[in-house]
């Protein structure tokens, strides 16, 4: 590939990355539950306390104009990052979390009556069901799910069309589920839904530090993220929505900056896309979420997608190497993370003994209970990775997983 | 190093062949338990005797080793014996997990259980050891009110 990033280098950036646990070097692998932080990012976060601190959109002097202008500037930079239309339609939010419960509150509220249908996938995080099934439980709507077809962890797309019924009013799903590595085909699902008049939301926790994610290429009306997994802080998260629906949409919280005036009986609410960000926000987060935008894209999110299916790749077929090891997502064209279960041990232990080894995995059902009971297993261990790991890690991996296999069956 | 303390060989040993595992369709009372941030999940089948002692006691489910021996040794150390043996261990067992200085000497009625010590390097793992012990409490308790 021609200009292939120097990934050795761009590890370098990365310092928590250089330091040993337990007396070993360092293996990050739970990428998918948070991501490093390069120095840029760290930088932004601190100069922006040393300098520019102040709150925004209330004060007239310089540092509150430093402030508002780089939380505004995050806004616009947001909405180049994702392809929106307009900078107005990112709300800041704590993370896909919030995203989502915004949507099911403000939007849900006002659209779904009893009867409506909510569809989701199985493969759902539990931020993307449990909102849904507490405004199933306020409006009487009803949920329905996508089947995943098994262990290879596809969705079962030829069941689209018969779940699609008149009665569906909203479709959400996540473009990478983050137990299964699919990458699910959000604009062809969008564009079966958007035919039919279903409004879609798009999860993009897993796939928006890792892929180009363009808006309009996709064709959803609502997109959500956090910026914790994309190199950025946590506590900064991302909705993105169409402006109409927006506009129509009732705030869901109220407070300070979402009114334009407030009477003691009522207010009017302020426009786009301050309606819905009621209160003192987070204000660093946005600006270090910028640098990290910056940082992503001087790389090439392109190449970083590349580079995350090639160590993809490399850990799924080392893995399968081990006899009777159970993998979960399909064979190929994952994105960066295999789940597996290590014959005769539990993930957990699998997890404190690697952890123990300086190996950082993930074990447990990764908020995706539901899908665990479908697939009979009722925890994984998990290896997400993400540009700055490296094939020599993941062979060592492979070695720590042997070591474990032999240190369980002693004594039998 | 720690590591041994935590997956010492009886633990292992429990684990692979745990005991008193199995189904017990006329139980008295099947409870249920499980660690939500981990899935370990097991339910404890538990027949009472005269004075609300404890009969037998089976257990399923699935969990980490340390979920799984903590369960099978409970099992062995509490069935057919008085429901006060059964309050006393558990306190000795969390005293022994929780407490905040290291025990200078450990229970002598906690027998194997006292391999269990080394979960308290492990605060993490705490729970999974825990889980049977919960599931057991809630059994005492729901005979109580029966
Ligand atoms: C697919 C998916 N959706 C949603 C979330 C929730 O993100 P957050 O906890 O940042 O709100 C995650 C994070 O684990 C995820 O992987």
């Amino acid at each position: 590939m021609p200009n292939t990033p120097d990934w050795s280098a761009i590890r370098k950036d990365f310092p928590i990355l250089d330091q040993d646990v337990h007396g070993k070097r360092l293996i990050y692998f739970d990428n998918a539950a948070t991501s490093q932080k390069p120095r840029a990012v760290i930088d932004a976060l601190s100069r922006y306390y040393e300098r520019d601190n102040a709150n925004v959109h209330r004060g007239i002097h310089e540092l509150s104009q430093r402030a508002t202008e780089g939380y505004e500037g995050a806004r616009e930079r947001t909405a180049k990052f994702i392809n929106a239309p307009k900078s107005c339609e990112i709300i800041f939010t704590r993370g896909t979390t919030e995203g989502i419960n915004l949507v099911a509150n403000s939007w849900g509220g006002a659209n779904l009556k009893s009867g409506d249908v909510i569809l989701l996938t199985e493969m759902e995080h539990h931020s993307n069901i449990v909102p849904w099934q507490l405004l199933a439980q306020r409006t009487g709507a009803k949920l329905r799910y996508v089947s995943v077809t098994g262990d290879d962890g596809l969705l079962d797309l030829s069941q689209l069309d018969p779940l699609m019924r008149p009665d569906v009013k909203l479709f959400a799903f996540n473009q990478v589920s983050n137990t299964l590595g699919t990458v699910n085909p959000a604009k062809e699902l969008c564009a079966k839904a958007r035919a039919l008049g279903i409004t879609t939301l798009v999860d993009a926790a897993q796939s928006i530090g890792h892929m180009p994610v363009d808006v309009q290429d996709i064709g959803c009306d609502f997109l959500v993220f956090s910026g914790h997994k994309m190199c950025g802080p946590t506590g900064i998260g991302v909705l993105w929505g169409r402006e109409e629906l927006l506009e129509k949409m009732p705030p869901w919280q109220g407070g300070g900056d979402m009114i334009s005036s407030v009477d003691f009986f009522e207010s009017r609410w302020n426009t786009l896309p301050h309606k819905f960000e009621a209160g003192t926000p987070d204000i660093s987060g946005p600006i270090a979420l910028h640098a990290a935008m910056d940082y992503l894209d001087a790389i090439g999110r392109d190449k970083i997608f590349a580079h995350d299916q090639e160590l993809a790749a490399y850990a799924y077929n080392r893995l399968k190497e081990i006899p009777h090891l159970r993998t979960f997502g399909p064979a190929s064209g994952r994105s960066g993370l295999v789940s597996f279960v290590l014959p005769e041990v539990h993930a957990h232990d699998v997890v404190t003994l690697a952890d123990h080894r300086g190996l950082a995995l993930r074990g447990g059902h990764h908020c995706n209970q539901p899908l665990m009971r479908k697939l009979k297993v009722n925890s994984t261990a998990r290896a997400s990775f993400y540009f700055y790991n490296t094939m020599d890690e993941i062979d060592r991996m492979i070695e720590i997983l042997a070591e474990i296999q032999q240190y369980f069956s002693r004594g039998s | 190093m720690d590591l041994d303390e935590l997956y010492k060989e009886v633990v292992l040993d429990h684990c692979r062949r745990p005991r008193n595992f199995g189904e017990m369709p006329d139980a008295d009372v099947h409870v249920h338990g499980d660690n939500p941030s981990c899935g370990d999940e097991i339910t404890l089948h538990v027949k009472f005797g005269a004075n609300r002692d404890l009969g037998e006691v089976m257990f399923t489910g699935n969990g980490c080793s340390l979920c799984m021996a903590s369960a099978s040794m409970m099992t062995q150390k509490i069935k057919n014996k008085p429901r006060a043996n059964a309050e006393s261990l558990w306190t000795s067992l969390h005293d022994m997990l929780t407490a905040r200085e290291e025990p200078k000497e450990l229970d002598d009625k906690l027998g194997d259980l006292q391999v269990l010590i080394g979960v308290r390097k492990f605060p993490m793992r705490v729970k999974c050891a825990t889980l049977p012990w919960q599931a057991l409490k809630q059994a005492l308790e729901e005979k109580n009110s029966a």
